[in-house]
């Protein structure tokens, strides 16, 4: 026991395992009840091409969550970035129309994420409230600017820039699976390393404890809210260049997004975030889809499993959460008297 | 108002001169005059809603005046340019009663939180902070045992524990004025008892500290002087060595009574 013990304290000190390892039981029973699809390295390498857009997204959500707000408003920027991008990519010159259309595409999701900073931090909107209506608003003016249909980058595949976010230069690996493994590696050194991070974590934590300490609560949320747009911005236009065509509609993947977080660990009630939890997390939520269907499973079962799965893991997590073995086991065995099994519950009530 | 030289050798820790707070059509404080000396310890005694902690948000840079001067250590505070920040590097530092630490934030965050080591990228020196944290909480507080380390979470820690690393942070920064607001709060006799004896620590020490408190035996232990505040005005001014805890007590009685019959009349 106490070896287990010493063993469960230095991996649950790994972020993200727990997760990593439903991944990996997932994908061995996706090659047990669909050999044919999953023994061949194809669908992996189509994994690494669809997930990283929404899980770029789902990257920044996390830091936004951990600051205990939360950015409906993505999907719109998503959108609203791919337009930029393609509106660049046709009005300039082919020799930097690309860099352009990039450079704009962040802007228009700094000018958002700043706008809903604004109304979070300054004018005190709760954030699920100015969020939802940024989310209409900005996905309507992107609707309205493309005039409601689909704009090909044409010329796409042969362009540098293309080349370099999502090419394949290396094995047939997408790029962007290695940019979003990159964006994931420094927003890890942000948060748990970085003052900024620091706090969002005690933001989330206790925002008047913050004040009172000397943080910027105001700023760091403004400043939360402009990265989380430009990471959104980012996610667009790798999805943007990836399909080589802009669909107004192409950042409908807020809910996938959020799933991505919350089975990868991070809690809504804010003061903690795990990143690569939300990494590993994007890859389950991703695959379980393409999963499920390739096991032909009838098609009317996919979401019923994915639902299942999702609870599952939450569950797992609201139970291994802030616990060692002990306590865990306590509250298997009082599972029916809950303020018993954690004492947690009872005491958090109390301060409320 | 003349604005004396700057003088590190003055004789206050803190000055507060004709200091009024609204917020809004509420008047919080009125015409506020309060001294602490330099290694004196002033208890702030007074009812619900007196206005105490807004002096202390006043003294700590969360919010301005909204007229009136503060003095710390002689010198003038602008207040345009005054905030959390500023006021730690004057040396001020605040214990409240739950505001002090992030629950679910490991110790070592705690003690640095709004004052990080960091290179010049904003990144924090993880070891520095820890080797420093842990060397408050062994030498500064006295934790020993207990299985407590700076990777602890605070929501780990009783309330007096959390107090004594509330304090031990606020002594470790070379505060030269510790303000206490309610740090014995929902605190068990023997935690209280750790708390009293961290003042004590400060006191020792040389530095000077506001304590505040309804408790007034806690307040009469520990304390040089007791300044009554009374609907937002300083009603007394009482030296310890003029009254016995049982005359304050009694005071405090009849100044509560003799409020109610000013206000029926
Ligand atoms: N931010 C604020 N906005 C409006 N009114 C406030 C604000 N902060 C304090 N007040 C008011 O100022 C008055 C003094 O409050 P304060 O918190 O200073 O009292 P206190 O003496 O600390 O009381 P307690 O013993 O209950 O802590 C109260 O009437 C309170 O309602
Ligand atoms: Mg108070």
């Amino acid at each position: 026991m106490n070896l287990l013990k010493a063993a469960y304290k230095v991996l649950s000190r790994l972020e993200g395992l727990g997760i990593a390892l439903v991944l990996l039981v997932l994908y061995t029973v996706l090659i047990i009840s669909a050999p044919t699809v999953f023994t061949r390295p194809m669908i992996y390498f189509s994994f690494l091409e669809t997930v990283p857009p929404a899980l770029i997204a789902a990257l920044g959500l996390t830091l936004v969550i951990t600051a205990g707000e939360i950015d409906l408003s993505f999907p719109a920027v998503v959108s609203l970035s791919g337009l930029a991008l393609a509106w660049g990519w046709k009005t300039f010159d082919p020799a930097y129309s690309a860099v352009i259309g990039i450079v704009l595409a962040l802007a228009a999701g700094a000018v958002v994420g700043y706008i809903n900073g604004l109304m979070v931090a300054r004018i005190g909107v709760p954030s699920i409230m100015a969020t939802l209506a940024a989310n209409f608003f900005w996905y309507g003016i992107s609707i309205l600017l493309a005039g409601g249909r689909q704009q090909t980058l044409a010329g796409s595949e042969e362009n540098s820039v293309h080349e370099l976010l999502v090419g394949r230069p290396f094995l047939g690996i997408p790029l962007q699976a290695f940019w979003s493994l990159a964006l994931a590696v420094f927003l890890w050194f942000i948060l748990n390393r970085h003052k900024f991070g620091e706090s969002v974590m005690f933001i989330g934590d206790n925002p008047n404890v913050a004040r009172v300490m000397g943080v910027n609560v105001e700023a760091t949320r403004i400043w939360l809210f402009t990265l989380h747009g430009m990471i959104a911005a980012f996610s667009g236009i790798v999805l943007t260049l990836f399909i080589g065509v802009f669909y107004p509609n192409q950042g409908n993947f807020l809910l996938p997004a959020m799933a991505s977080v919350f089975v990868g660990g991070t809690s809504i009630a804010g003061g903690a975030g795990s990143i690569f939890g939300t990494f590993f997390g994007s890859y389950v939520i991703g695959s379980l889809e393409a999963g499920v269907v390739a096991t032909t499973i009838s098609g009317y079962w996919v979401q019923v499993v994915e639902g299942g799965v999702m609870a599952a893991v939450v569950i797992l997590n609201a139970a291994t959460g802030k616990a060692d073995f002990a306590s865990l086991l306590n509250r298997f065995r009082h599972w029916s008297t809950p303020e018993r099994a954690n004492p947690e519950l009872l005491s958090k009530d109390e301060t409320r | 108002m003349s604005n004396p030289l700057p003088d590190s050798t003055d004789q206050y820790a803190l000055r507060m001169v004709n200091i009024d707070k609204h917020f809004g059509l509420v008047r919080a404080l009125t015409d506020i005059n309060l001294d602490v000396g330099r290694n004196e310890i002033v208890g702030l005694i007074g009812d619900n809603g007196a206005g105490k902690s807004t002096i202390v948000k006043i003294l700590t840079g969360v919010f301005p005046p909204s007229s009136g001067e503060l003095y710390i250590a002689g010198r003038k505070v602008d207040f345009r340019r005054y905030n959390v920040q500023s006021a730690h590097a004057h040396g001020i530092e605040t214990v409240y009663q739950d505001k002090s630490l992030g629950e679910k934030q490991v110790l070592w965050r705690n003690f640095f939180i709004g004052r990080q080591i960091t290179n010049r990228f904003g990144f924090i020196d993880v070891k520095k902070q820890k080797a420093i944290a842990n060397d408050i909480m062994v030498n500064t507080i006295g934790f020993r045992g207990r299985g407590i380390t700076v990777d602890s979470k605070v929501s780990q820690l009783s309330g007096g524990e959390r107090q004594g690393i509330a304090i031990g942070r606020a002594m470790h920064f070379e505060a030269d004025l510790i303000i206490l607001d309610e740090p014995t709060v929902a605190l068990s006799l023997k935690e209280v008892a750790k708390v009293i004896n961290f003042v004590h620590k400060i006191k020792e020490a040389g530095k000077a500290c506001i304590y505040i408190s309804h408790s007034i035996p806690d307040v009469y232990e520990v304390c040089d002087r007791f300044v009554v505040l009374d609907r937002g005005e300083i009603g007394a001014s009482i030296p310890k060595k003029e009254i016995s805890l049982k005359a304050l007590d009694e005071f405090l009685l009849e100044y509560a009574h003799g409020r109610k019959d000013k206000q029926r009349s």
